[in-house]
């Protein structure tokens, strides 16, 4: 019972996808005794990171079905509040409060002026409509350099309790020297669990099967008595601002901010939109597992390749295969692979196994 | 006062005049059958009615409020039940999730975003009980896509009826389903119409369940009105014999 308050009814179903989530929960929870290391511990955050951002997009892509290319404008908006909040304020836990603050007020009105531009757009358009709105945030921040920083963005310090000379423990803890980056670590894990949390409750809530019932069939949902309108704006308002909360912890976790780092497209396709394909569109289990893997393969591919070719050195072609400048290309092969064969992503593919059809 | 009337209801698409200025009441606790040949505009007149279209001209007046202006989920909430002739449905979920839709849209109604959906018992339980009186019972657990058209008929029914609307309307609800299945939705259409307070309009083709059912029959004929009245005069109407029986028995010469 208690189980199901946690996951809000919304089990795995599937006894692969339990363990696969126990084991990444458990890694990501002891992540930096686990796996020490400054670059390991940044991977680990970006997953959490991650994990919430295509979550928050599942909410719109997958249970409202509504294709959005905006949404790492939002990301944006809530790395760049908290960024500018700190290079301009006193360094202190109230800059870090008035940037989120402000980044989910601006994210909202945003959300909620695209929810009414999408009842006049059929969906094509407004796919369009929202590409152009990445593209616009995109120059905006990249334009307006007495706030934003331009091209090369904004390096800021965070408070003392987040800070890399923090140091809780003279001495170290299981073979680890805890320093502000861990304390960092920790508050984007704590933080991205809850938001997850929160959207699993808030997809399995009579609200989240009213959106179910849009993406199924939007016309009998109106028949039905439900608004349209309402629950898609809804709907679309709180991706954002999930989205936002995403742009904030990865503000802090980079102690800096720019148009690469949040707001590019390479950020909006290659990572939102296929974190939550390739893991399983309409879960957010999927969107969760997807996370893990793409970041994985964008950190860990490069390297690994690289090992590869050197072991199969004087073996004809091989090493040329694998040579690491073309990790790119079986990234890419592997995500036309997984779209090809699990059409469902990663989750439906699992759950499949164990519920056949009726 | 009639519970349901429209004023000169009218909509034309382009040039074409579908449902041309149909005026008509409709008194709580009877039941309208809605007869006319294939492009009458029955459906399109249902569907001004419920608020799928919208009209060109004229009024819709429910519960003595004109609710022309209404988008379709305001007339729903108001108490207007429609059941499609096109079957409707959401077809990936199952079907006891399909009827725990239309509950909730009627007994849980707010924006509830924290809750569990799983956890409103009182909503499951309703909707068994609907499901229970399309005779699906035992399809609960199936998603609504892989039913038979048959089922799907009756779960289209079953969505209505969890709406509890003061008006019920079905677009040909026996259409295409097998001889056997047709008494289950006839009984039912009868137990509504004799709780005395509900108003039922009914599309139907099969002049024998017409005739069963109605208390009056309204004829369409290329989107007018041209008849009105009990059954036994209307089908004897000579404008009837030829507009829609003649029809009817040119359609079967070709079938």
């Amino acid at each position: 019972m208690i189980i199901d308050t946690i996951l809000s009814g919304d089990r795995p179903r599937s006894r692969l996808l339990g363990a696969l989530l126990m084991a990444a929960f458990l890694a990501l929870a002891f992540a930096p005794f686990l796996f020490p290391g400054t670059k390991a511990l940044g991977v680990a955050s970006r997953i959490c990171i991650f994990i919430v951002l295509a979550a928050s997009y599942d909410i719109v892509l997958g249970y409202t079905g509504i294709v959005s290319f905006a949404h790492a404008m939002f990301f944006g908006i809530g790395a760049y509040g908290v960024a500018i909040a700190l290079s301009n304020l006193p360094v202190g836990w109230g800059a870090i409060f008035i940037g989120l603050g402000g980044a989910l007020v601006v994210s909202a009105v945003l959300a909620v002026a695209i929810g009414f531009i999408s009842l006049r757009l059929r969906a094509l358009y407004f796919s369009m409509m929202t590409l152009a709105l990445a593209s616009f945030a995109l120059i905006v921040a990249t334009q307006l350099r007495d706030i934003t920083g331009g091209e090369d963005g904004l390096t800021f310090s965070l408070p003392h309790l987040l800070a890399v000379s923090y140091r809780p423990f003279a001495a170290p803890v299981l073979g680890v020297r805890i320093d502000g980056r861990i304390v960092t670590y920790y508050l984007v894990f704590t933080a991205a669990t809850a938001l997850f949390l929160l959207m699993l409750r808030i997809v399995n809530s009579p609200f989240g099967r009213v959106l179910q019932a849009i993406r199924e069939n939007e016309f009998r949902a109106q028949a039905l008595g439900f608004s349209v309108v309402l629950h898609r704006t809804l709907a679309g308002t709180i991706g954002a601002l999930m989205a936002t909360c995403a742009g904030a912890l990865l503000a802090l976790v980079l102690r800096y901010n720019g148009p690469s780092a949040s707001l590019s497209f390479e950020i909006m396709v290659d990572s939102i939109l296929l974190m939550t394909v390739v893991g399983g569109m309409g879960t957010l289990y999927g969107p969760l597992l997807g996370a893990i893997v793409i970041v994985l393969a964008q950190y860990y591919l490069q390297p690994g390749m690289a090992a590869l070719a050197e072991w199969t050195d004087g073996v004809p072609l091989l090493p040329h295969l694998f040579n690491p400048d073309r990790w790119l290309l079986w990234l890419g092969v592997l995500f036309v692979l997984i779209v090809y064969f699990f059409p469902t992503g990663l989750v439906g593919r699992m759950r499949g196994w164990t519920e056949p059809d009726e | 006062m009639p519970i349901l009337e429209t004023r000169a209801l009218t909509i034309r698409f382009g040039g074409h005049v579908a449902v041309n200025a149909v005026s008509c009441a409709f008194e709580a606790g009877t039941l309208t059958a809605i007869v006319g040949p294939n492009g009458a505009g029955k459906t399109t007149f249902f569907n001004l009615v419920s608020g799928q279209l919208p009209a060109s001209d004229g009024q819709v007046i429910f519960k003595g409020e004109d609710i022309t202006a209404l988008g379709p989920h305001l007339r729903t909430r108001r108490g207007l039940g429609r059941a499609f002739q096109l079957t409707n449905l959401f077809p990936n979920l199952t079907v006891l999730e399909n009827v725990r839709l239309a509950v909730q849209a009627r007994l849980h109604p707010r924006v509830d975003l924290f809750s569990m959906a799983a956890r409103h018992r009182e909503l499951l339980d309703a909707a068994h009980g609907y499901l229970d009186r399309v005779s699906l019972g035992h399809r609960a657990r199936t998603r609504a896509s892989v039913l038979s058209h048959g089922d799907q008929r009756k779960l289209e029914v079953a969505l209505m009826l969890a709406l509890e609307p003061d008006v019920f309307m079905f677009d040909e609800p026996t259409a295409g389903m097998s001889v056997d299945e047709v008494p289950v939705l006839l009984d039912l259409i009868e137990a509504i119409k004799q709780d005395t307070s509900k108003t039922i309009l009914l599309v139907e083709h099969k002049m024998d369940v017409v005739r069963r059912l109605a208390d009056r029959i309204v004829v369409l004929v290329n989107g007018t009105l041209v008849a009105d009245g009990k059954p036994a005069e209307v089908v004897a109407l000579p404008v009837v014999q030829e507009a829609y029986l003649g029809i009817r028995r040119k359609e079967a010469a070709h079938g």
